[in-house]
């Protein structure tokens, strides 16, 4: 497998708390890794630096053969890491379906000021997002409105729309009931493969790990502290104590 | 053939025969149209969530940049004068917008008013250029090389202003429904979500500052030639207010929303001079409170009531 | 040498002391109330005007001319008494909730009734009345000579810089005022009753804007259009200083102050632009100001 992001020796810190302490860490191309760990534990940190969100005070994040480290989010974002966010980030007075025809011509092309964003091309291309989320019926939905769950499904789409290479996925089901979570994460799954992304999210939820994960990587303060396939690092004596016992 | 389309018709039908029912109008509507670009201008801004208590400047930038083409370049063409100092006040917004679209809210208020301040009080000062304070006379422009007398001009330049009003109209609102344009009215809604599509920010609004100095910038050279003669006060903070008014009380989710609040104002304010010229200031500060208050979407909000159009969650909020 | 540079300075920073209360008003409202009143400039002219009124009365009434200080301050006091409350609780406190464009447009529309108002009560004449100013004369130092009246002018500006900073960091409702600025939400929770704290620092700025007009008048008198122009001044000043910054607005008057009566001595041109391009200078260096800090947006 072709390593696709790799972060070596990742610090940061915030007023003395260190938020990242020597994170390494390698996805490899068509994975879908899963990042638990306790609140607090850095987790988002990670997505941030990964993102061009926050600076590393040292260490370096690779795409591929090229350093991303403290890029802007934009410059990372068109070298194809695209990002849901734990609190859904959309345009809210924008319908569902132009935020992903937006997402769409960012990718394409944004440089257009004459020809309208609403062209058969781009509904076309978004409607089949939409659909393989399960959200055609709320294309025509002003983002805002939407219901929280749903949210968050529109703003993984419109982060598909990017065609991204690697999609960082935030707490895909928090703010989901207990109930909705499997099928949502189902939808996502389908949607994923379907598209060929390879994809890191952070995760809560050991079930949902356990059962959607190709590997799962632990994180406690800052580090990563158990790396492996969601059963046998389950089973590991200090993650249960960290992680199990946290939650 | 929608509702909305058939009262715009009805409203641009209005315009071509207004002066010929009522010829003394026919100056207050083309400074209307005049104004009402800048308006337009100032309402794009609005869209991004950025107020501008600036923008007299552009239009100042305009005006003085038709006065100077009129007076000391030989360039007497009214298309010509138009075309060029819309082109000035465009590169004039695109390098001060370099500097200011990285700011946002009251930031970005303020540093408007700063610049339109400097450059109002260097007008103002420097005499032996501008004029200081008298100001420059423009000349009655020619059409194609003929010569014609202010009345003869003034019709023309009525007809050409609204001719522009429709086509600038097209391309605004082409605009707007464009990747770009959107993209300006999410750095409104959700920068951080525009950063990670991978759209710069600065980019988009740096487009849409531009567009908008070019609007303001074509009123004031419409103003200039139609009043002949242009001052400091043009670009003065207050002005720039009043363009600001002037887009919200018209309303800002459609094109047509600040030229109505512009035509409003500037009718109701010439047959209220005889009786209230001493208030009108007043009059106008309370309608726009009125209009906060009462009619947050403006008087475009009255003409989407009477097409029946109804849904107004997609539109652009202050 | 000396003999150029002292009056120059003195100069300056009476004129920065007038500067410093209207600016130092704008800068507590803004800092309090989270809003930028465009309103602001007209509030200080009423005050030049209310003063140049009590003032002419009480020479034409015979009254003795002392007088005229007390009227000075109580104009002020009157002119705040009257708007203050009645403008927070009106207009301004309905765009608590608003975006800065409402609340820019909200206290524009304000600052062109205002504007009106004046014209109608106090018709369009300009008004002067310097009796403060000539009562107080001239002294003579070390062959200098000094107007009273401008060393007053210093004087005040201090005190009222002093007491500022006493009011806010020893006063109960000083210390409410602080708890408010620094998290609205939680004084909110804790009780603090936040209503009356925004009339209470809107009145305050109301007076400060005030005062500088009514201190102005014996100077400069008072003429139609000096809202206006104050407004943008006090703008400069606040932005300078950093929104919300009581001492940034006394360092960025004294500054703003300086550049005038500098341009004013070496590039007589330059007079009205200099508070501006100070302005830009400091603004495109630090974007919030001397003493400002800009928020960081969260994800």
């Amino acid at each position: 497998m072709k390593p696709l992001l790799k972060a070596e020796g990742l610090e940061v810190s915030f007023g003395g708390v260190k938020a990242a302490d020597g994170v390494n860490l390698t996805i490899h191309e068509g994975e879908f890794v899963a990042i638990i760990g306790p609140n607090g534990s850095g987790k988002t940190t990670f997505l941030n630096l990964c993102t061009g969100y926050l600076r590393p005070s040292s260490g370096t994040v690779w795409l591929e053969d090229r350093k991303i480290t403290a890029m802007a989010p934009r410059l990372i974002a068109r070298k194809g890491i695209a990002r849901a966010f734990q609190i859904p980030q959309l345009f809210t007075d924008h319908t569902v379906i132009e935020n992903v025809m937006l997402a769409l011509a960012a990718h394409r092309n944004i440089w257009e000021a004459l020809t309208p964003l609403n062209r058969p091309a781009y509904v076309e291309e978004a409607m089949e997002l939409l659909e393989l989320l399960g959200l055609e019926e709320h294309a025509k939905t002003i983002a805002g409105t939407l219901p929280e769950g749903l949210r968050k499904l529109a703003d993984v789409t419109v982060a598909m729309a990017l065609r991204p290479r690697l999609l960082l996925l935030d707490e895909p089901t928090s703010g989901v009931s207990a109930l909705e979570r499997f099928p949502l994460m189902d939808t996502l799954m389908k949607a994923m493969r379907a598209q060929n992304i390879t994809a890191l999210f952070v995760e809560h939820d050991m079930e949902i790990v356990e059962k959607y994960a190709d590997r799962v990587v632990v994180w406690d303060s800052g580090q990563v502290m158990a790396e492996g396939r969601p059963d046998t690092v389950m089973k590991d004596p200090r993650v249960l104590k960290s992680v199990v016992g946290a939650l | 053939m929608t509702r909305f389309h058939i009262i715009l018709a009805t409203g641009l039908v209005a315009m071509v025969l207004a002066p010929l029912v009522f010829p003394s109008i026919q100056f207050v509507l083309t400074i209307a149209m005049a104004k009402g670009f800048a308006a337009l201008g100032v309402a794009l801004l609005l869209r991004a969530g950025l107020i501008s208590l600036g923008h007299a400047m552009f239009f100042a930038a305009g005006a003085y940049g038709a006065a100077f083409l009129a007076t000391r370049l030989g360039v007497t063409d009214i298309l010509l004068i138009l075309l060029l100092s819309t082109v000035l006040a465009t590169v004039v917004g695109l390098i001060v917008g370099m500097f200011l679209v990285r700011y946002r809210a009251i930031f970005f208020a303020m540093l408007n008013l700063a610049v339109s301040m400097v450059a109002y009080s260097l007008v103002s000062k420097f005499y032996g250029i501008t004029g200081g304070t008298d100001g420059i006379g423009v000349p009655v422009p020619t059409v194609f090389g003929a010569v014609l007398d202010k009345a003869a001009f003034d019709n023309l330049l009525y007809y050409l202003a609204l001719v522009l009003v429709v086509v600038v109209g097209v391309f605004v609102h082409r605009y707007l429904h464009s990747p770009l344009g959107h993209a300006l009215s999410a750095v409104h809604t959700n920068e951080v979500r525009l950063e990670y599509l991978g759209v710069s920010a600065w980019s988009a609004l740096l487009v849409g500052y531009g567009i908008s100095a070019a609007l303001a910038g074509l009123g004031g050279a419409i103003a200039a030639t139609s009043i002949g003669h242009v001052l400091p006060e043009y670009a003065f903070w207050t002005e720039s207010g009043h363009f600001v008014l002037t887009a919200v009380l018209g309303g800002i989710a459609g094109i047509a929303g600040p030229l109505l609040g512009s035509i409003f104002l500037e009718v109701v304010h010439t047959a209220a001079v005889g009786y209230f010229a001493e208030a009108w200031n007043m009059i106008v500060g309370i309608t726009l409170l009125v209009v906060i208050f009462f009619l947050p979407r403006g008087l475009f909000g009255l003409v989407e009531k009477l097409s029946g159009i109804k849904d107004h969650q997609g539109e652009p909020k202050l | 040498m000396l003999q150029t540079i002292i009056p120059l300075l003195v100069d300056a920073l009476a004129n920065a002391a007038l500067i410093f209360f209207v600016a130092v008003g704008l800068t507590l409202v803004f800092s309090v109330l989270r809003i930028l009143n465009v309103a602001h400039g007209s509030l200080y002219s009423i005050g030049a005007y209310v003063a140049a009124s009590v003032g002419l009365w009480i020479v034409a009434a015979g009254l003795p001319e002392w007088l005229t200080f007390p009227a000075l301050l109580l104009s002020a006091a009157f002119v705040a008494l009257l708007f203050g409350p009645l403008i927070e609780k009106t207009l301004v406190r309905w765009t608590y909730d608003k975006s800065e464009a409402v609340q820019v447009l909200v206290t524009f529309g304000l600052f062109l009734i205002l504007e009106d108002l004046q014209r109608m009560v106090f018709g369009v004449q300009s008004v002067y009345q310097d009796t403060p100013m000539s009562l107080l004369g001239i002294s003579q130092i070390g062959g200098i000579v000094y107007l009273n009246y401008q060393l007053l002018l210093i004087a005040l500006a201090i005190v009222v810089l002093i007491a500022l900073k006493v009011f806010i960091a020893y006063s109960r409702t000083g210390k409410l005022l602080a708890a408010v600025v620094a998290d609205r939400e939680v004084s909110q929770a804790m009780g603090i009753d936040t209503g009356k704290m925004f009339v209470i620092a809107f009145t305050i700025g109301v007076f400060l804007a005030a005062l500088g007009g009514a201190l102005a008048t014996p100077t400069s008198g008072v003429s139609p259009g000096l809202g206006a122009e104050t407004m943008v001044l006090a703008f400069a000043v606040a932005a300078v200083g950093g929104l919300g910054q009581v001492e940034g607005a006394a360092l960025a008057s004294i500054i703003v102050a300086m550049a005038k009566v500098l341009a004013i001595y070496f590039a007589p041109a330059l007079d009205a632009v200099a508070p501006y391009l100070v302005m830009l200078v400091v603004l495109i260096v630090r974007p919030y100001g001397l003493f400002g800090s800009g928020a960081t947006r969260r994800i």
